[in-house]
């Protein structure tokens, strides 16, 4: 999917010009309607197998959901005495408070830890799984099976969740933020390999052929051939998955893995509304800092190209 | 076929080298820089989280040690001895698990409807060439973005004390975060749509339900469709993580298999879930890549 960029102002344009166009000729067209019905049917009619095949689909959809809603309990009581309760706890909510300014402190010092405990985890990940997306690619691993082994290991790893990790490794490491990062490590252990292994295979062969032209031995061509064409990518594949790290940090808490998780739960588990809103406006205004950052850097390494996870 | 290059003069061979240096002397500069700065960000970053290397280090075995420890049976007839030799055995809770990980399922597919429906009318309320007012654009942009960016399990711990424990606070939950997330995706893809057809149906007198309905759909549809499913995936490995929160699915029961170090239970679990995720990737996966040639075929 091409992105096309509109020039700022262009799309009021156009909305104002539909506007004239709306004006001036709908009521026309609309009164016309008979005579353009009978001059092309085949618009009016439309399509009926089409539309028979969309409406099966979409009823299977729905009642495979009313099926859910069902067996989950779903009643318009419970969800008006839920939304009755939600509504409560929002008026508790305001003025967002920590109780105190040493509270704030630790809020501070967790949202700190949580920042930390995603840099360390995005980048022991990437060190990581730099040699793996090697053995993982194609066009560099000649052999099928250890590139196949190294695959499924990847996807093996990628399939269990990050809050799953923090459990393993809590029970592995101990409580605290080492735990987290270590779980942050594995979950995305998982998803750089396949994505770096994806940006080495679809390396520019020509430098390649130019090293071996050159004299260049295997060690050489991907040093001076693959390397530079594909460490731009990787680090703005690092820089995203930074970003969305800083929101994963914020619940490994919730299991004991560090971070300002565990505050939040703790205040959602003892009714303390106020800090909670706190807490939640602080991870907002962090991930949007953050957010700017890593945009920044990441246009600065890669230009303006998308990246594509 | 290797064929040998003349060897140039070794005054002009140091001239050239001379020259390279020159060359990629600021370049080094800069990514030596680069990489002071990372250092010293990640050394700080250490610090602040308490990583001590030495217990680190210390605790590695123990990495082994755990994966050696759950795929053996830690107790009744077959203790001792690695899971394989008696799946049956291994596999014992299969009825219930096969149920929850069903529940799971459940979960993340009511989740992702509920919210993609959410996320299908927000967006086209979002876009910026379809969107009736600006005030109500931002404010259903602002809207999406906290949606997303509060992580779903803050909502389900939330929606678990106003709703109670069950499935529902998850469904609920998704549902909101995967609002936010595909409301954005949609949106983009609104605001790139070809707007000819809009034109059209606007000068042929069509209201702006029609406009949506009659020009933009038909150009997003399959886009949307892909979305969804690719957010199907996401929701299943979060769903499967609800139960931590006691917002329903396996979750509840890995959770107390990894507390009370059950583990060969824990392997056990852990092997139905990923196998499920691949299964689910695997299938949506045809899907998808059927929907996108399907679009380029047309």
């Amino acid at each position: 999917m091409s992105v096309v960029v509109q020039p700022p102002g262009a799309m009021d344009e156009v909305l104002s010009s539909t506007r004239r166009i709306r004006a001036a000729l709908g009521p026309a067209a609309r009164a016309n309607r008979a005579a353009l019905e009978k001059r092309h049917p085949q618009v009016f009619r439309g399509d009926p197998a089409g539309r028979a095949l969309a409406a099966a689909a979409i009823a299977g959809l729905v009642a495979l959901l009313g099926f859910a809603l069902w067996r989950f309990e779903f009643s318009f009581g419970r969800i008006g005495a839920g939304i009755g309760q939600l509504g409560h706890f929002l008026t508790l909510m305001v003025p967002p408070s920590a109780g105190g300014w040493p509270r704030v402190w630790l809020f501070v010092h967790a949202l700190g830890e949580t920042v930390a405990i995603a840099l360390l985890g995005t980048l022991a990940a990437a060190v990581l799984a730099f040699p793996f997306g090697f053995l993982a690619a194609r066009n560099v691993m000649g052999l099928r099976l250890p590139h196949f082994l190294t695959r499924r290991f990847l996807d093996t790893i990628r399939g269990v969740d990050t809050l799953i990790w923090a459990l393993i490794w809590i029970n592995v490491v101990g409580l605290g933020p080492f735990a987290g990062i270590l779980a942050i490590m594995s979950s995305d252990f998982g998803a750089f390999g396949k994505l770096f292994s994806e940006a080495i295979e679809g390396v520019d062969t020509k430098p390649i052929e130019g090293v071996r032209a050159a004299g260049g031995s295997r060690p050489a061509e991907i040093r001076f051939a693959i390397l530079p064409q594909i460490l731009p990518v990787i680090a703005g594949q690092v820089l995203y998955y930074f970003e969305s790290n800083t929101r994963s940090a914020t619940i490994i808490g919730i299991v004991g893995a560090g971070g300002i998780g565990l505050w939040l739960s703790e205040a959602i588990r003892t009714l303390e509304w106020q800090q909670v809103s706190l807490l939640v406006l602080m991870v907002l205004a962090t991930v949007a800092v953050i957010d700017q950052i890593s945009a920044r850097i990441r246009f600065a390494v890669i230009g303006e190209r998308r990246i594509e996870t | 076929m290797p064929t040998t290059l003349p060897r140039p003069p070794e005054a002009r061979l140091a001239e050239l080298a001379r020259a390279h240096a020159a060359a990629m002397r600021s370049q080094q500069r800069r990514t030596l820089a680069a990489a002071a700065v990372l250092a010293v960000v990640v050394v700080a970053a250490a610090v602040f989280a308490g990583v001590d290397p030495v217990r680190m280090f210390g605790r590695i075995g123990a990495v082994g040690d755990y994966f050696g420890r759950i795929f053996v049976f830690d107790g009744g007839p077959f203790a001792g001895r690695p899971v394989v030799v008696a799946p049956g055995e291994w596999m014992w809770g299969l009825g219930h698990w096969a149920k929850l990980i069903g529940d799971t399922l459940l979960i993340a597919y009511a989740g992702t409807i509920v919210g993609a429906v959410a996320g299908f009318f927000l967006s086209f309320m979002a876009a910026k060439n379809l969107g009736r007012h600006p005030v109500v654009r931002i404010a259903v942009k602002r809207l999406l973005e906290v949606c997303r960016t509060v992580p779903e399990l803050v909502f389900a711990l939330i929606f678990v004390i106003a709703f109670g424990l069950g499935p529902m606070p998850g469904v609920l939950a998704l549902a909101i975060h995967t609002a936010g997330a595909l409301g954005k995706l949609f949106c983009e893809v609104v605001e790139n749509i070809d707007m000819r057809p809009v034109e059209g149906t606007i000068a042929t007198g069509g209201s702006w339900w029609q406009t949506v309905r009659f020009a933009a759909l038909p150009q997003v549809a399959a886009n949307f469709v892909s979305y969804a499913l690719l957010r199907f995936e996401i929701n299943v490995r979060g769903a499967a993580v609800m139960g931590f929160v006691g917002a329903g699915g396996i979750g509840q029961d890995l959770i107390e298999a990894i507390r009370k170090f059950y583990y060969a239970d824990v392997s056990a679990i852990l092997v139905l879930i990923i196998a499920t995720v691949m299964l689910i990737d695997l299938v949506t996966e045809r899907i998808r890549h059927r929907l996108v040639d399907g679009e380029i075929r047309a």
